[in-house]
C-alpha cells in the first residue's frame, strides 16, 4: 500500500470530481451537457462469466464446426424482412451529432460484414443511405427531417421512444454543431441549442402506438420491420406494451448508453444498468411467447468485447447495438491527437464532449477542417475489422459452450462473480446454486 | 371523370389505401370509413380522394401533393407530417392535427383539439373554429390561423411559426409573445384565408410568434469576468 499523507487525503463524499462539479456549476449556472455515457462504476456484464463444457457438455471444434450469428427481424410481418449476418448492429447517432465521413464510416463498416446502420435525431442523409447495405431509420418525437420518401427508402423503422443515456429526456445539439446543412435538415435557425421533444407529438400510450406502427407499415405497404427503443427503466413493461404495439424488435438501451449530448445528472442518474435490463425484456418476450420467436430483443449500452456480445446473448438477447465503442473504432480518443486533446484541457482515453463540436479525431463535429481528418474508407475498415472479431468472440465463446449457433447461448452457461450481478441477472453465484431473490 | 369508389364495409384497409398508393391520378370516393384509422394515409400522388364519414388516427399522415377532403371528423393525428398537397376536414379535428407538417395545406372547418400544429415544420394550418391547448408547441415554421379562439398555452417553446387568432387567447406559453401584424403578414393571412375559402377580414386577427428568449442556454462566467478585472 503507498502511504497516502494525511494532509492529502480525499474525501468520498467529496472527492475532487465532486468539488469540480460544484464550483463548475457555481461558475456558469447551468448544468454540465456532455457527450460518451455513464463514467462510474456500475455492475455490468463484466461480473458474469461463462461455464465452457468440460464433461457434462461438450465444445464444438473451434475452426471446424459450424456456429450461426445470423438474425432476422421482421419475417412475420414484413415482405423484406432485415437479414443481419452478425448479431451487432450500429446505433443510432444522427448526422448533426456525428460529421458525414463518420457517418459514412458507420455505413461502410457495418454493410462489408452484413448488419445494419441506423440515422438519428436528425433525418437521413444521402451519404449514409448509399453507404448502408441495411439501413433502419429512425422515428424520433422531434421528427426532424422526417418524410414518407426517405421512410421508403428505410430498411426498418425504429419508433424511439427513449435512450439508455436519458429515459424521460429529449435530444440536444449544441448552436456550434447547428452548421446551415443541419439547421435546414431539421428545419431549425442556425446556431441554436437545440432540445427536442421527449414525446411524441401525436402519440402518447401504447394504444396510440399501436395505430402508429399501423401507420406507419401502411404508408410503408408492409414491407419492412417495425422496431422500438426504450430506455432501459421498466423494461418489463416498456417491452411487453412495445409488443402489444406491434413491434418486430424492440431495442432496450440500459444506462451505460452512450450520447451526443445530455445532461450529465441525467448520464449518471436515471436509467438501470444494461445487465439488469435485459433479463427483465427477456422475462417480458417469454411471457408473451414471443422470445427467440417473432419478436427480436436488442440489447445496447456498454456492450464492447465479444464477450459482452456473448453474455446478451446468453442472457436473452437476439442482437445487441453499439454505439461509443463503434466510434472509438473508427478513431474516437485516438492518442495520436494527443496535443489536440492536451489544448482542450483534456487527454486521449478521456475526452467526452461529444456536444462541444470541436472533436480532434473529427468524429463528432460539423466543422469541415476537423471532419476531414477522419477517412471514411479507413474508418469503414477499421469499424469492420472490429465487428469481425466482436463476432468471432462471440462465436468463440458459444463454441466452447458446446452450441451450433450464438442463439443457443443461454443463462444456464452463466456465474455471476457479485451477489448484484446475479440478482439482476438472474444467474447463480459462481460456485454456487444461489439466485439472490429466488429461494 | 367519375371517381372511383372504395368502400371499406367490403373492402380491407390495406386494399383501400394500397389502391391509394398505385394511383397516380384520378378521384377517389372512401365509403363507410367509420372511424378507420391511417386511412389515406401516405398518399404520393396528385389525386383526389374524398372521405364520406369520420375517420380515426392519423387520417391522410404524411400525405404528398393530392387533395384529401373529409366529410365528418376526425381524430387523433389529422394530416401528420403533412408535406405537400391540401387536406380538408369540414368537422373537428382531435389532439395533434397537422403535427410536425412540413408542407402544404390543412384546412379545419370545425374546431381542432389540444397541441393543433405541434412541431409544425413548414405547413399553413387554418381552422375555422377554436383550438385546443398547446397548440404550434415547439413549432418551428408555417403558419396557423385561428378564426376562433385559442386556449391555454398558445404557441409554447415556439421558433419560427407566425400565429394568427381572431378570437382570444387563454394564455401564451412559454417564450411566445404578441407581435406586430406587418404587411407581409397581412398578405400571408390574406393568402391564406383564399386559400381556405375562409371569410375573415385581416384586420381582426392578432399575430403572435417567438421571443426568441430559448433558442440559446445562459450561461454565466464568473471567473472569465474576474480575469478580465470585472464582475460584481
Ligand atoms: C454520438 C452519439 C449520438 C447518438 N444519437 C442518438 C440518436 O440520434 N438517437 C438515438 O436513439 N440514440 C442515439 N444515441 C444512443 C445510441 O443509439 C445507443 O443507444 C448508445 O450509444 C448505446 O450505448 P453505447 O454507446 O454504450 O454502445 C447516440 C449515441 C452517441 C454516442
Amino acid at each position: 500500500m503507498t502511504d497516502q499523507p494525511w494532509n492529502l487525503r480525499e474525501s468520498y463524499t467529496y472527492d475532487r470530481n465532486v468539488i469540480a462539479e460544484i464550483r463548475r456549476a457555481a461558475n456558469t449556472g447551468i448544468y454540465r451537457i456532455r457527450g460518451w455515457g455513464a463514467k462510474r462504476e456500475l455492475p455490468t456484464l463484466d461480473d458474469l462469466v461463462f461455464l465452457g463444457a468440460s464433461m457434462s457438455r461438450y465444445p464444438l471444434e473451434g475452426y471446424r464446426e459450424a456456429c450461426g450469428t445470423d438474425v432476422t427481424i421482421g419475417a412475420d410481418t414484413s415482405e423484406n424482412p432485415v437479414q443481419l449476418d452478425i448479431p451487432i448492429t450500429i446505433a443510432g447517432m444522427s448526422f448533426g451529432s456525428l460529421s458525414a465521413n463518420a457517418k459514412e464510416a458507420l455505413g461502410r463498416g457495418a454493410s462489408a460484414v452484413g448488419t445494419s446502420t441506423t440515422t438519428g435525431d436528425g433525418g437521413m442523409t444521402p451519404e449514409e443511405r448509399g453507404h448502408s447495405t441495411k439501413l433502419v431509420y429512425q422515428y424520433l418525437p422531434s421528427r426532424y427531417g422526417m418524410n414518407p420518401d426517405d421512410l421508403r427508402k428505410a430498411d426498418a423503422i425504429e419508433v424511439v421512444v427513449g435512450q439508455g443515456a436519458k429515459p424521460g429526456g429529449g435530444g440536444m445539439l449544441m448552436g456550434q454543431k447547428i452548421t446551415e446543412r443541419v439547421a435546414e435538415m431539421r428545419t431549425l435557425p442556425e446556431g441554436i441549442d437545440q432540445r427536442s421533444a421527449c414525446r411524441h407529438p401525436d402519440w402518447t400510450g401504447p394504444d396510440d402506438l399501436e395505430i402508429k406502427i399501423i401507420e406507419l407499415r401502411e404508408i410503408t405497404g408492409h414491407r419492412v420491420p417495425v422496431y422500438v427503443k426504450v430506455g432501459a427503466a421498466r423494461p418489463y413493461y416498456d417491452t411487453a406494451l412495445a409488443v402489444k404495439a406491434g413491434a418486430d424488435a424492440v431495442v432496450v438501451d440500459g444506462m451505460q448508453g452512450g450520447t451526443a449530448a445530455t445532461q450529465d445528472v441525467f448520464i449518471e442518474h436515471v436509467g438501470i444498468p444494461t445487465i439488469a435490463a435485459i433479463p427483465e425484456a427477456v422475462r417480458a418476450l417469454q411471457d408473451l411467447d414471443v422470445h427467440r420467436g417473432s419478436v427480436k430483443l436488442i440489447a445496447a449500452g456498454g456492450i464492447r468485447s465479444g464477450a459482452d456480445v456473448g453474455k446478451a446473448l446468453a442472457l436473452g438477447a437476439d442482437a445487441v447495438s453499439i454505439g461509443t465503442a463503434a466510434l472509438i473504432a473508427i478513431g474516437d480518443n485516438d492518442p495520436k491527437y494527443e496535443a489536440d486533446y492536451n489544448a482542450l484541457g483534456t487527454s486521449a482515453g478521456y475526452w467526452e464532449d461529444f456536444q462541444a463540436g470541436n472533436d480532434p479525431a473529427g468524429i463528432t463535429t460539423q466543422d469541415p477542417e476537423l471532419s476531414a481528418r477522419l477517412d471514411p474508407v479507413i474508418g469503414g475498415r477499421r469499424l469492420a475489422n472490429y465487428l469481425k472479431v466482436l463476432s468471432v468472440e462471440a462465436q468463440t465463446i458459444a463454441r466452447a459452450c458446446g452450441k451450433s449457433h450464438v442463439h443457443n447461448l443461454e443463462p444456464e452457461d452463466l456465474a455471476a462473480l457479485t451477489v448484484e450481478a446475479a440478482a439482476m441477472a438472474k444467474v447463480p453465484i459462481a460456485g454456487t446454486s444461489w439466485i439472490p431473490g429466488q429461494g | 371523370m367519375t371517381a372511383t369508389t372504395l368502400d371499406l364495409s367490403t373492402s380491407t384497409l390495406r386494399e383501400v389505401n394500397g389502391t391509394l398508393h398505385a394511383a397516380t391520378d384520378g378521384s377517389f370516393t372512401i365509403t363507410h370509413p367509420r372511424g378507420a384509422h391511417a386511412l389515406a394515409a401516405g398518399i404520393d400522388a396528385p389525386i383526389d380522394v374524398e372521405i364520406d364519414g369520420p375517420v380515426g388516427y392519423y387520417c391522410a399522415g404524411m400525405h404528398k401533393t393530392g387533395t384529401v377532403l373529409v366529410k365528418g371528423n376526425a381524430s387523433t393525428g389529422l394530416a401528420e407530417n403533412i408535406m405537400s398537397g391540401t387536406v380538408r376536414i369540414t368537422g373537428n379535428a382531435m389532439m395533434s392535427a397537422g403535427a410536425t407538417g412540413c408542407g402544404g395545406l390543412l384546412v379545419i372547418e370545425g374546431n381542432a383539439g389540444a397541441r393543433c400544429g405541434i412541431s409544425m415544420k413548414g405547413v399553413d394550418i387554418v381552422v375555422g373554429g377554436n383550438v385546443g391547448h398547446m397548440s404550434a408547441f415547439m413549432g418551428q415554421a408555417g403558419n396557423l390561423v385561428v378564426l376562433g379562439d385559442a386556449a391555454e398555452d398558445l404557441g409554447d417553446s415556439l421558433y419560427e411559426v407566425d400565429i394568427f387568432v381572431r378570437g382570444s387567447v387563454a394564455s401564451l406559453g412559454s417564450d411566445c409573445v404578441e407581435k406586430e401584424m406587418r404587411p407581409e403578414h397581412v398578405d400571408t393571412l390574406t393568402r391564406l384565408l383564399a386559400a381556405a375559402e375562409m371569410d375573415a377580414d385581416p384586420a381582426d386577427f392578432t399575430r403572435y410568434g417567438s421571443a426568441r428568449e430559448l433558442y440559446n442556454f445562459h450561461v454565466d462566467d464568473i471567473d472569465a469576468e474576474l480575469a478580465a478585472g470585472g464582475a460584481s
